[in-house]
């Protein structure tokens, strides 16, 4: 592919997200009421238009919002719902970033799972239904190396047609490897994308490079990974409206640059962990619905992924409005599906209720839970 | 091959009645009337020019009701959804009505050697070598991707396929997947689940005028007109999945769909009249009929 990488970091030096975000924040109701006018006129929203349906004046229109996110929803994904299961396979890390529980020299137990273990772990996930898994590990290139990571994919290739990765970010070449392993996806959240906080909170390691975390989607999609996961941390930069802007123009700029692939997000609100970290500011339930709302609005093909750190009324609330991807019964330790307890988890999460009971509630609001929703991309 | 056309589905639908039973035997009794010719799909042959797909909906079991209201004989499924390990405990494939025939389609395929992989797959898997070929690239339009598509189309027929191609509204391109051995083409009306209609309708009437396999119309068809629409101008069949799927009811929409699939077919086969100009009517009473009523003039000395 002919892009060269970092291309959106200079996209993102042209927009003045804070300054979009403030004047955003000042909209009245007739602003309101005029972008979701444009919107139901079948225009396309821009960054400013977003920034509005963010503001407290939006907030008074929730349920407007909220209906018009429903109806999008539903035109470009149906009553359909995607469920996939976290993997953790390592919480080893060598990044120490204040906000996580896996953080380097945090005093938790750290364990990295063998093949064998990831496999058996796996096994659990499938036998609970789960035909999509995402392998999810701390930042360390020597526990979880890019031979460690081919070799549980391959493993895991003949029981999940989807696979995908919450790891470090790579090089193309590794990239390119992971593909040809069988791997669909790669989720790398940018956490903040105010470069002043994101320096603030990742104090060493790998991850600390902003531009090269900002940059690893160009590389991987370039190198075929097919399904790009964007997502922000609310609760690590006060300004959290302008980072839901930077996140929406991320995934406008990957799904116009790289068309051939497609862009899921996430906005984890910060959970308990053993980092202990406060949230710097609280994104409220109305706001958190009217963020995914927005974002639906603004980008209609946008899969919106919701994990279980969100309590059952917020998950199944926000099923109905914007959510299209959805964890379940997720255990965020390395082996803790077959033994949990022994080593430490990332965050505590919020949403207990077991797979069948999550698929169960989807059919009872009218919605098909599906397991399966890719094939192979290698042979078996 | 031999080809369902029965369908058990209709008599499922009239078993459970709700008054609804005698409409599908009055509209059964005007297709019959009508001396209709079956459409056929490479060497299947099929009463029902209503096909539906089984995307989107709330419920397996709310699609297979959607299913048996449309009295489709074929019904397509995405083969990323069907999981082998799920038969007989739930999966997609369970819900399919007996007798219908299955489609299996490549949804999810982005090249031409994926989609061969896929639809062999299918083919080990439910045992029709029937399939709906999709090549989309890009996962916002769903567009067909006009040079995957035809490479797959000859992939596909030279390992004995019976292909029917989602494909862009081009004529040319239609004749080349005619040409490739295709057992039917399947332009858009516009991009799926748009429910935008036939916006393609040009090109569309062009592509049915040339064709010498039977045209589909795939994808946009939002409401039962719009089916109407594409029969009148003489598709051999629809296609829809989204329109009835996202209904507030399905059922009833799956319906709707039926009786205006037959009553398009119909207005076809009946030959309408040509379209006047804009700027003035055509009285129905011709304007010198008065001629006939005037006595005969007298012959010239």
């Amino acid at each position: 592919m002919s892009t060269p990488p970092g291309q959106f970091s200079r996209v993102l030096a042209t927009l003045d997200l804070p300054g979009l975000a403030r004047a955003g924040e000042r909209a009245d109701d007739a602003a309101v009421r005029a972008v979701l006018d444009r919107h139901r006129g079948g225009g396309r929203l821009t960054l400013a238009d977003l920034a509005v349906l963010l503001s407290p004046a939006a907030t008074a229109r929730l349920e407007e919002l909220a209906t018009a996110a429903r109806a999008a929803t539903l035109a470009r994904f149906g009553r359909a719902v995607r469920l996939f299961a976290p993997l953790y396979v390592s919480n080893a890390c060598l990044s120490s970033c204040t906000y996580c529980g896996f953080a380097k020299g945090l005093p938790v137990v750290r364990r990295t799972l063998s093949v064998d273990e990831a496999e058996a772990e796996a096994r659990l996930l499938a036998d609970r239904g789960f035909r999509h898994v995402l392998l999810v590990s701390g930042e360390h290139r020597i526990e979880v190396s890019a031979d460690y990571l081919a070799a549980v994919v391959e493993r895991l290739r003949p029981m999940f047609p989807a696979i995908s990765i919450e790891t470090q970010t790579w090089s193309d070449d590794t990239y390119a490897r992971l593909v040809a392993a069988g791997l669909l996806g790669a989720v790398h959240y940018q956490e903040t994308y105010d470069r002043a906080r994101y320096r603030e909170v990742h104090v060493a390691g790998w991850k600390r490079d902003f531009d090269r975390r900002l940059s690893s989607f160009e590389r991987a999609a370039a190198a075929g990974v097919r399904r790009l996961g964007l997502g922000v941390l609310l609760g690590l930069a006060v300004d959290w409206r302008a980072d839901v802007l930077a996140l929406a123009a991320h995934a406008s700029f990957l799904s116009r640059r790289y068309w051939r692939t497609e862009v899921t997000a996430a906005l984890p609100r910060i959970r308990p962990n053993a980092a202990g970290f406060p949230p710097v500011v609280e994104v409220d339930d109305a706001e958190f619905v009217q963020i995914h709302a927005a974002l639906r609005l603004y980008e209609p093909d946008l899969d919106l992924s919701l994990s279980t750190r969100e309590p059952p009324a917020m998950r199944d609330g926000l099923v109905r409005i914007a959510v299209t991807t959805m964890s379940a019964g997720s255990s965020t330790e390395p082996g803790g599906y077959s033994r949990p307890g022994a080593a430490g988890e990332q965050f505590t999460i919020s949403d207990e209720r077991p797979p069948a009971e999550i698929a169960a509630m989807l059919v009872a609001a009218g919605y098909d839970p599906v397991w399966k929703d890719a094939f192979p991309l290698v042979a078996t | 091959m031999t080809a369902p056309v029965t369908t058990p589905a209709t008599a499922a639908a009239d078993a459970a009645d709700d008054g609804r039973g005698e409409l599908d035997e009055a509209v059964g009794a005007v297709v019959r009337a009508a001396a209709d010719e079956p459409f056929r799909v490479g060497d299947h042959t099929f009463t029902s020019r209503l096909m539906v797909g089984t995307g989107k909906f709330g419920s397996h079991q709310v699609m297979r009701d959607a299913l048996v209201a449309s009295g489709a004989e074929i019904v397509t499924v995405a083969l990323r959804r069907v999981d082998l390990d799920r038969a007989g405990e739930g999966d997609i494939l369970d819900f399919v009505p007996p007798g219908v025939a299955l489609l299996p389609n490549t949804s999810g395929a982005v090249s031409a050697e994926e989609a061969h992989r896929l639809a062999r797959l299918g083919r080990a898997a439910t045992g029709t070598s029937l399939v709906k070929l999709e090549v989309t690239p890009d996962p916002r339009t769903l567009a067909p991707d006009p040079v995957e598509t035809l490479r797959a189309a000859e992939l596909l027929v030279a390992d004995g396929f019976t292909v029917l191609p989602y494909c862009p509204a081009d004529p040319v391109l239609c004749r080349r997947l005619e040409e490739a051995g295709c057992a039917t083409v399947m332009p858009l009306g516009s991009w799926i689940g748009s429910n935008r209609g036939l916006r393609t309708r040009d090109a569309l009437e062009a592509i049915i005028d040339s064709a010498g396999v039977p045209v589909v119309v795939d994808a946009g068809i939002g409401v039962p007109s719009d089916a109407a629409e594409a029969m009148e101008i003489g598709a051999a069949a629809v296609l829809v999945n989204t329109a009835i799927a996202v209904a507030t009811d399905p059922v009833a929409m799956a319906r709707a769909f039926a009786l205006a699939t037959v009553a398009g077919r119909l207005g076809y086969l009946a030959g309408r009249g040509a379209v006047g100009p804009a700027t003035r009517a055509e009285a129905s009473s011709p304007l010198t009929g008065f001629l006939s009523g005037l006595p005969t003039a007298p012959a010239a000395p």
